[in-house]
């Protein structure tokens, strides 16, 4: 808005951890009043994360972050390598907590439920919040279709429902025209690409109203990157999606809210055009433009 | 740069080359190997050859196939047939299994997943220790503390179990298959555990994550993600642990009874090919055939360790090319 002298620059910094960023706050407010214990239209849940910090043992990798990741909207977070994104990513489907000695403190809330309240489960969060990782990881001895039905197996959902969703999933991640004369070929068959796709419907068939997405592509080629992009695009008719990526274009691509973070803090949020042509914040600016990270 | 020129001109040597007493030490190293490792198989080759030879005497009395499927194991009358001992050493070696290898990967699993990070160090090595137990150690404590703890035990479901097959018995002697085949599994427990613990631990984090991230539950995780990926592993330790019941022999001497008939139940006394060579070894020095049929449970023995091993290796292979190879971990894509 402003480009002033470091002055200006010093003081927004404090304000964004602290929570004091006016944008932000009051969209989660109007969520939690908006939010209906039913289930959600399409589109999936805002999430709101307040106050949170995550450690590994001593070290705090996340320092009291506050966002929120809107419903229908693609999230980007950026930043340099070993800014906590990945780590505030994990905290959302309390992954992170899977880490010897690592923890996390504050709350994040899907509408008015707080997932590090004292009565959630950690499994029904995980269904709640889906999650593709960085690699790849189908898993290697199921075929096409049990690795798609493996998060409905445990549900005692009957037969013709599974079914119906691994179908469904295999579409939605547009991996169903490829694959649905082999579904019962091993998923370690497919090309990387089409393996992160089955990555993909296999966290969609459990209906999350979340999905998190560790850097997706970077153990991918282009093709099957933009591939990824563009379903990505048409996800989030479906789920809140919130994607962690340290290719700058990437995000420009695809997300419609970018979150800049920076040694653990949040430094900036904003449209992501916003945030690519005209940031606050300067440090923002020098990342962006590649003059660090 | 002249100096150096004229250094290695003088020292004989072209620039690019090597002195032969400076290319020795890989040579030694190389030939040296060699030898160890064909030393190795020699040896094996010899036992082989050796027990042959020396057992050709039964074999010639009885047959080879009387000798090794004939139910009848009798010094005093000279008549030498294993199959009791074979039958023996089978039944104490899969009860071995049974008990031991669950337990093992179980704990393997705990150690691995569940235990508490400061604990583990000092829990793993407590596992490990129970393999530096003397076996003989084991077979006393059984002796005499284990059978009359069991025996009511073993009494009650005998009884009540009796319809089931191989179980039904009038009254359960003190030593027994059953006795024998949970000493082993104590013994196999460490080594299989061992193995299986370092093969769960090479489970990628990646594939656990991708159960958890679903929603799975920790068991449902193991099951999912860690199990198959580490079977063939598991099934190799277990491997490991037979080869140590087959062959073991003080303990399970002074457990199962040494009485050369078929036991009809699980119960019964019996007897192993490894307890009769350690029983009768030293009354058979002064009766050849007798001798012989001793070095001729020997050769068995070998030879069952040999065909246990391979069909084990065979149906690992076979359930691996079913269900299609692990995607290669690590490395990038």
């Amino acid at each position: 808005m402003n480009p002033q002298p470091t002055d200006a620059t010093g003081e927004a910094a404090p304000e964004t951890t602290t929570g004091g960023r006016p944008q932000n706050v009051p969209v989660v407010t109007e969520d939690g009043a908006a939010g209906t214990p039913n289930r959600p239209a399409p589109g999936g849940r805002q999430v709101a994360l307040s106050d949170l910090s995550a450690y590994y043992g001593d070290h705090r990798a996340v320092k009291e972050v506050n966002v929120s990741f809107s419903a229908g909207e693609v999230t980007a977070i950026i930043g340099p390598s070993g800014c906590g994104k990945s780590t505030m990513v994990r905290c959302i489907n309390r992954m992170h907590e899977e880490i010897d000695g690592a923890r996390a403190e504050g709350q994040v809330l899907i509408g008015e439920t707080d997932l590090y309240g004292p009565d959630v489960d950690v499994v029904a969060v995980r269904r709640a919040v889906g999650m593709v990782f960085q690699r790849p990881n189908p898993f290697p001895t199921m075929s096409i279709y049990d690795n798609v039905a493996a998060g409905l197996r445990f549900t005692g959902a009957p037969r013709s429902e599974i079914d119906a969703r691994v179908t469904d999933a295999l579409k939605a991640a547009g991996l169903w025209e490829e694959v649905k004369d082999r579904l019962d070929k091993h998923g370690s068959g497919l090309s990387g690409g089409q393996q992160q796709r089955l990555c993909i419907a296999r966290a969609l068939a459990v209906e999350p109203e979340v999905l998190l997405m560790d850097e997706p592509c970077s153990a991918l080629d282009p093709v099957a990157t933009l591939k990824i992009e563009e379903l990505i695009g048409e996800l989030k008719e479906r789920v809140t999606i919130v994607i962690v990526t340290h290719n700058m274009q990437q995000a420009a691509r695809v997300a419609d809210t970018t979150v800049f973070m920076l040694d653990g803090e949040l430094v900036e949020v904003g449209s992501t055009h916003k945030l690519f042509t005209t940031p606050e914040d300067e440090r923002t600016e020098r990342y962006v433009s590649g003059k660090f990270g | 740069m002249e100096a150096a020129t004229h250094q290695v001109s003088s020292g004989g040597r072209p620039r690019l080359g090597r002195s032969p007493a400076s290319r020795l030490p890989d040579r030694a190293l190389r030939y040296g190997l060699t030898a160890l490792s064909v030393a190795v198989l020699a040896l094996l080759a010899y036992f082989f050859v050796k027990l042959a030879v020396e057992s050709r005497l039964v074999f010639e009395e009885e047959g080879v196939l009387s000798y090794v499927f004939a139910n009848n194991w009798n010094v005093a009358d000279s008549i030498y047939g294993a199959l009791p001992l074979v039958v023996g050493t089978l039944i104490t070696s899969a009860l071995a299994l049974l008990f031991g290898v669950p337990v093992a990967v179980a704990v393997a699993l705990f150690l691995t997943e569940l235990c508490p990070r400061k604990l583990r160090g000092s829990l793993t090595i407590v596992v490990d220790l129970l393999a530096a137990v003397p076996s003989v150690v084991y077979g006393l404590w059984a002796f005499y503390f284990l059978i009359p703890k069991l025996k009511p035990v073993e009494q009650w479901f005998a009884d009540t179990f009796h319809f089931l097959p191989f179980v039904a018995i009038g009254s359960v002697p003190g030593p027994n298959y059953f006795i024998a085949g949970l000493v082993l599994a104590i013994m196999l427990l460490p080594i299989v555990c061992a193995i299986s613990r370092e093969v769960l631990a090479t489970v990628p984090a990646n594939l656990k994550e991708a159960s958890l991230g679903l929603g799975m539950t920790r068991w449902e995780m193991i099951r999912i993600s860690m199990l198959p990926y580490a079977r063939r592993g598991i099934v190799g330790a277990s491997m490991l642990g037979l080869g140590r019941a087959i062959g073991e022999t003080i303990a399970v001497t002074i457990v199962i009874g040494d009485s050369p008939t078929l036991g009809h139940s699980i119960f019964g006394q019996g007897y192993t090919l490894a307890a009769v060579i350690a029983n009768e070894f030293n009354e058979a020095a002064a009766n050849p055939l007798h001798k012989s049929a001793l070095i001729a449970a020997g050769l068995v023995l070998f030879v069952l360790t040999l065909l246990v091993n391979s069909i084990a290796r065979f149906a690992v292979m076979r359930s691996e090319r079913q269900s299609g190879r692990p995607i290669a971990g690590g490395g990038g894509l």
